[in-house]
């Protein structure tokens, strides 16, 4: 238990370090923020409640979006691309020889890269946001602890997708044609580009199931106070649910891939 | 073999240094020719994998048209956005993608400096004998961001043919020159942005809000904005006349600051300046470089 929590220090330490680039990415969120809060201003003043939400709540949900961008790392990137190179080019052989277990190794040091992420990229675009839009911030402490919990959960599954992205390497070896596609539905099924309350019909039935609303719309739905009672544990147990089977699936997976195939390299 | 040996040996120059002459070529050309030859090398090792290109620039392609279908979205719950039917949207969405693309395709990979003057990988295009401007651009050509290009001029198609225009032969030839206007623009924001670089290192984000954020920011009708940051994209970074400005003339919409109707006529001077301050900080900037020496 130490190792990984000396492991998740090391990642949070990691992204910490690249100051100007901490800065730079709080800069773009901030572009971001501004540019799409200002589109859901004008789509909003035109249908006040679309989707359940009121003005206030749907600028809000944007910057939200803008703080979990990279917490819940939507887009992608980070620990897989370095597993995918590790398997590419044969050093996993080095990481599965130490006396960690592979999957828990990296969850640790992407639980860091999170919490540095929520601390150095999510709070000041969000503030920033707040001196010029009226946002509906949570008044009980408690919300914002479910939230935390919640945002927790997603950085779970995030996890657990991007870890069996990384491990398909083993199998197609040029992991950039399966990393584009968990880009592209992660930004589309997570609600990043618009909430998933407003999708039409089945599609937005089946994108609110899919792992990836864990993501965004379910964290902000909790900061919002849109799940309450009984409907926040449900939605805390479709989180951790995904993220169980998830997690799982990866785990078995790591034992195929570790069995089945030969290690690269020389 | 023969004509060598019949010459004298004072006329001999060694192997890969042009002839004489060949340096007073005017820069300009000689950087074309070199980065013709930089991305024509990409494009053949690109080629050497045509199913993982069709399967990228696929991609290339799907991500962008995402951003048209959280737009299409939008209009299914509603008829107008900011004023904006959705074939107008579509126009100013198309035109910027197209501008945009092009830009991508050309000097996209100017974000890469910051990684180059990290590492000090810089040094290696200071030897050679091309501009480094052109080495930079052209490194790493990715053809797959024709599928960007691809969305945006289909997006644009479909504006065209459903929008109602009375065309006169003045707004028929402002389309390419709204289109390669703006993506010199753009370029222009690709080069300013790798220029920063030499001194923000690891701040190659910065440039992504004028970039990627430049064109999502004109995707939209101006009407959506806030007046100052209009202002701002008109007079500061003047990304509305890559498409925002053109494109209200030929939809016959009045401009949301009131500009006279002759701006609309601005753009390729726009992007001419634009280009030359670019070079100028291009130029500041490589002088400012210092080698980091390892």
């Amino acid at each position: 238990m130490r190792l990984y929590a000396v492991v998740a220090a090391g990642g949070f330490r990691r992204y910490a370090t690249y100051r100007t680039a901490t800065a730079a990415g709080v800069f773009t969120n901030t572009v971001f923020g501004f540019i799409v809060a200002y589109t859901y201003t004008a789509l909003w003043e035109q249908r006040p409640q679309l989707g359940g939400y009121d003005l206030s709540q749907a600028v809000t949900y944007v910057w939200l979006g803008q703080s979990l961008l990279m917490t819940c790392a939507m887009m992608g990137g980070g620990f897989e691309d370095e597993l995918m190179d590790r398997i590419r080019t044969g050093d996993v052989a080095i990481d599965l020889y130490r006396p960690a277990d592979l999957q828990l190794w990296w969850l640790a040091s992407d639980l860091g890269r999170a919490a540095f992420h929520l601390l150095g990229r999510g709070i000041v675009p969000m503030a920033l946001g707040g001196l010029v839009f009226d946002l509906t911030l949570p008044g009980n402490p408690l919300v914002w602890l479910a939230f935390l919990f919640s945002v927790f959960l997603g950085v779970l599954v995030s996890f657990a997708v991007r870890f069996l992205v990384a491990l398909s390497a083993f199998w197609l070896l040029d992991g950039a044609g399966v990393g584009q596609i968990t880009f592209l539905a992660g930004m589309f099924f997570s609600g990043m580009l618009l909430p998933l309350t407003l999708f039409p019909g089945l599609l937005g039935e089946v994108a609110r199931v899919l792992p990836w609303s864990s993501l965004l719309q379910v964290p902000a739905d909790v900061f919002l106070g849109r799940h309450t009672g009984w409907g926040l544990v449900g939605a805390f147990a479709f989180q951790a649910g995904w993220a169980l089977a998830l997690l799982a699936l990866g785990r078995l997976l790591q034992s195929v891939a570790t069995r089945r195939v030969v290690v690269q390299g020389g | 073999m023969a004509d060598g040996l019949s010459e004298g040996v004072s006329e001999r120059v060694p192997k890969g240094v042009p002839p004489e002459g060949e340096w007073s070529r005017p820069p300009l050309w000689e950087g074309l020719r070199a980065y013709g030859l930089i991305i024509a090398m990409w494009i053949r090792s690109t080629m050497a994998y045509r199913a993982s290109f069709a399967m990228t620039a696929f991609g290339n392609f799907a991500a962008t048209a995402f951003d048209f279908v959280a737009i299409l979205l939008m209009f299914s719950h509603v008829d107008r956005l900011g004023g904006y039917s959705l074939p107008e949207v579509a126009f100013l969405y198309g035109a910027a993608g197209a501008a945009f693309g092009l830009a991508d395709l050309t000097f996209g990979s100017m974000d890469r400096l910051g990684r180059r003057v990290r590492d000090g990988t810089l040094d290696t295009l200071l030897v050679r004998p091309a501009p480094v401007l052109a080495q930079v651009a052209g490194d790493r050509f990715a053809l797959r961001r024709l599928g960007r290009i691809t969305q945006g001029l289909l997006v644009l198609g479909y504006a065209l043919v459903t929008l109602d225009i009375a065309w006169t032969p003045l707004k028929v030839a402002m389309l390419p020159m709204m289109i390669l206007s703006g993506a010199a623009i753009f370029a222009s924001v690709f080069v300013a942005g790798g220029a920063f670089q030499f001194w923000a290192l690891d701040a190659a984000e910065v440039q992504n809000s004028f970039t990627y954020g430049g064109t999502t920011l004109l995707q939209y009708p101006p009407t959506v904005f806030a007046k100052d940051l209009v202002r701002g994209v008109t007079f500061v970074v003047p990304l509305a006349f890559v498409n925002w400005i053109p494109a209200l003339y030929v939809m016959d919409r009045e401009d949301p600051l009131g500009l006279p109707d002759w701006a609309a006529f601005l753009p390729p001077v726009v992007a001419v300046g634009c280009c030359a301050l670019a070079g100028l900080a291009w130029r500041v900037g490589l002088r400012a470089y210092r080698s980091t020496g390892s």
